[in-house]
């Protein structure tokens, strides 16, 4: 029963500064599958992302997240990381003084994912070289003083290195150009397993033309409005939210690009 | 290296104390008696006697300053100012009491020894009870005792520097440890001598209500080099102690000298140091110096840059958690042309914990062609935590080139969600954090040095989150 290993939302209510955000999700990303979400700006959807994650200041009004056949509704992120969730980060956090490979080795640690020093480094440098990463990055303090679409490559390659059974990517691909953005999409395509569940939060239809999404779901205001086949990503490029959200929703900041 | 959250430990590490074995001991509080007492006590010269009670003198007549920390919770009425643990040194291992062997035993002494091979005194309470010395060095000419035995057995050349740095009107604390000093180290180097081996010294205090008033001169010769470490630890007793050292450092022109310091006293003790360096044409002055215990430090390492091309660096750390004021900082005074100076100062408060960094920048007006750079970061581990820069600056030529650069940052909740977010518990991205943050200091310790700070910032991080 492949559908109990992966991610189930049910009803899901999030508020954060008490304000409702969401306002009963209902999702599920089964193990081996890509599903994309959707939506306008200010819809949830990094709401939903920091809330799958357990960041502490999104509150769960009602509703239930189950993972791998366990309830994690109420755990702590780095419970929930160690189930083997991971998102990547729309806006990566820099951690001055704490390396890259040092904090790549600590996170593994904590997972349990931990190997021996050479393994490590070999493992390390032929991901950074995939994902066409300066090998010296890996002495390089995290996300401190990186460009933008060094933060995300280096996002891709936490992922590659933990290896997890969920990854939710949020907007990993905004702020990329053509070439950035092939190599994030490769890296994550390389990553596709059938053990693994994969959620890519975008505005844009590029990256998906390359992930091949299982599904598509669009979020607006704070609920599923919609899920359909790739397809749905596709009509969304064409003629924006309008054909599906009513004219209201269509406002010119809600457009995808 | 790293903070293991795992290995945390409650207690003050050190927080042992031995039967007291003291032989000798002065009445407690200060008198024109209890400083005769000790020359007297240690057969020394008239002259330092003199000197003691001109110093004392000094001391009765300095108000307590009030610009800095706290100080109201001092008694010098209740202090014990001279112990003397054995009746005489000693040059063996073989020959230490065994109580208090034990005691340098959980301090790690011996492997320390073993590590560098080198002169290894240790301070217990007042006088250097195990010292010995590498052979090769005295074959080279370097002398190393403690600082009794330097004005022993090399009078003239002691006096002709002892207080010349620091006089003993300088500040009420020089003039106490002046008047009541005891031990210390006395380290010379002769012209062109590289010491390759680090010096080390270890100090700590024992006896309940006892101040420690260690006097440290090193001197330099032309080209020479020396890396002088000492570390302090003292067990907890339920009352104040007070530590007042003074530092006096010669570089002679040419001179390399590095002094190194860990201070983890206990969270009751004042730690109240004059630490100050003449350097002269071309020679370099480091201090490098850790703050992590005592209940009030204040300590502003100096650097005199006298003689052209002069260079001092002044690269300190320090921790305040709960209780605990670290008012530090450091002191560049630049005398001649083309001198540079650099101070970089890392703070971390957590609870009540209190940093402060203190800096004095003077400018002579004949030194031109001065360039100076200052950095100084604190970080705050939670909202009661505190921390405050004073920067005094005193330029009096144009000539002068200044960067100072002053960050507060606090470990925030994106960052910790960030971190927790790839499965590190918040101890765990804490430990990360702060070991990230002292790394600039901690990469300029010898590996033993670095190992025992780090394993020190693990015991005072216990329970910082959460």
């Amino acid at each position: 029963m492949p559908r109990s290993e992966g991610l189930t939302v049910k009803n899901l209510r999030v508020t954060t500064a008490g304000k409702e955000i969401l306002s009963g999700v209902d999702l599920s990303v089964p193990a081996g599958e890509v599903h994309a979400l959707m939506g306008p700006n200010g819809s949830g959807k990094s709401t939903l992302a920091h809330t799958l994650m357990g960041h502490p200041a999104y509150t769960i009004t009602s509703g239930s997240i189950h993972f791998a056949g366990q309830d994690i509704t109420h755990l702590r992120a780095d419970q929930r990381a160690r189930l083997g969730i991971f998102l990547s980060f729309q806006y990566p956090v820099a951690v001055p003084g704490v390396t890259v490979v040092n904090f790549l080795r600590a996170a593994m640690r904590s997972q349990g994912k931990e190997l021996p020093a050479r393994e490590f480094m070999k493992a390390l440098t032929a991901e950074m070289e995939k994902l066409k990463i300066d090998p010296a990055f890996r002495s390089r303090y995290l996300n401190d003083g990186f460009s933008g679409g060094e933060k995300k490559r280096c996002e891709i390659l936490q992922m590659a290195m933990l290896k997890p059974r969920l990854a939710i990517l949020d907007e990993t691909d905004s702020g990329l150009d053509v070439d950035a953005l092939r190599i994030v999409a490769d890296g994550v395509s390389q990553l596709r397993n059938p053990d693994m569940g994969v959620l890519v939060i975008t505005h844009y239809y590029r990256i998906l033309e390359q992930l091949q999404p299982d599904y598509v779901h669009i979020l607006h205001a704070g609920k599923i409005v919609a899920s359909g086949e790739a397809e749905l990503a596709r009509t969304i490029e064409k003629s924006g939210y309008e054909p599906i959200l009513g004219p209201e929703a269509a406002s010119p900041e809600a457009l995808p690009v | 290296m790293s903070i293991e959250a795992a290995s945390l430990s409650k207690d003050y590490e050190y927080g042992f104390h031995d039967i007291d074995v003291s032989v000798f001991k002065t009445e407690k509080g200060l008198t024109e008696e209890v400083v005769r007492a000790i020359s007297a006590h240690k057969n020394e010269p008239l002259w330092m006697l003199e000197y003691r009670l001109k110093a004392l003198q000094h001391f009765r007549d300095r108000p307590m300053p009030t610009w800095g920390a706290d100080l109201s919770g001092i008694d010098f009425d209740n202090i014990y100012y001279y112990i003397k643990p054995v009746d005489e040194q000693k040059r063996s291992w073989d020959d230490v009491p065994d109580s208090i062997k034990q005691t340098f035993d959980r301090l790690g002494i011996p492997q320390a020894e073993r590590k560098f091979l080198a002169g290894v005194s240790a301070q217990y309470d007042s006088e250097v009870v195990y010292h010995s010395i590498r052979e090769d060095l005295a074959k080279q000419g370097v002398f190393f005792s403690d600082c009794d035995s330097g004005l022993r057995e090399h009078e003239e050349l002691f006096r002709s520097y002892f207080g010349t740095i620091i006089p003993s009107n300088d500040n009420k604390f020089a003039a106490l440890n002046s008047a009541v000093w005891s031990g210390g180290s006395f380290v010379y180097v002769p012209k062109g001598v590289r010491v390759e081996i680090p010096l080390q010294a270890y100090f700590r205090i024992n006896s309940d209500n006892m101040g420690q008033f260690e006097r440290t001169l090193i001197i330099a010769e032309e080209g020479s080099y020396v890396h002088y470490i000492e570390g302090c630890t003292a067990p907890n007793y339920s009352s104040d102690s007070l530590h007042s050292a003074v530092v006096e450092i010669v570089a002679h022109p040419g001179a390399h000298v590095r002094y190194t310091t860990i201070q983890n006293w206990s969270n009751n003790v004042y730690n109240l140091v004059t630490k100050r360096a003449m350097v002269y044409a071309h020679a370099r002055m480091e201090w490098i110096d850790g703050n992590l215990g005592s209940k009030v430090t204040m300590k502003y390492p100096s650097i005199y840059l006298m003689g052209e091309g002069a260079h001092g660096e002044v690269l300190s750390a320090a921790f305040a958690g709960t209780g605990q004021h670290q008012d530090a900082g450091a002191k560049a005074i630049h005398v001649a042309p083309h001198t540079t100076s650099n101070i970089v100062s890392r703070s971390i408060s957590k609870g009540s914990g209190r940093t402060s960094y203190r800096g004095h920048i003077k400018v002579h007006p004949k030194a031109f062609d001065v360039h100076i750079n200052v950095r100084c970061d604190a970080l705050l581990l939670d909202t009661e935590s505190r921390s405050d820069t004073y920067p005094y600056m005193d330029v009096e030529n144009p000539d002068v080139t200044i960067g100072h650069e002053a960050s507060v940052s606090k470990v925030g909740e994106e960052q910790l969600f960030y971190m927790t977010s790839r499965g590190l518990s918040e101890e765990e991205a804490t430990a990360l954090i702060v070991n990230g943050f002292f790394e600039p200091f901690v990469k300029e310790l010898p590996m033993e040095y670095a190992v025992e700070l780090n394993r020190l910032l693990t015991a005072s991080m216990e329970g910082s989150v959460g």
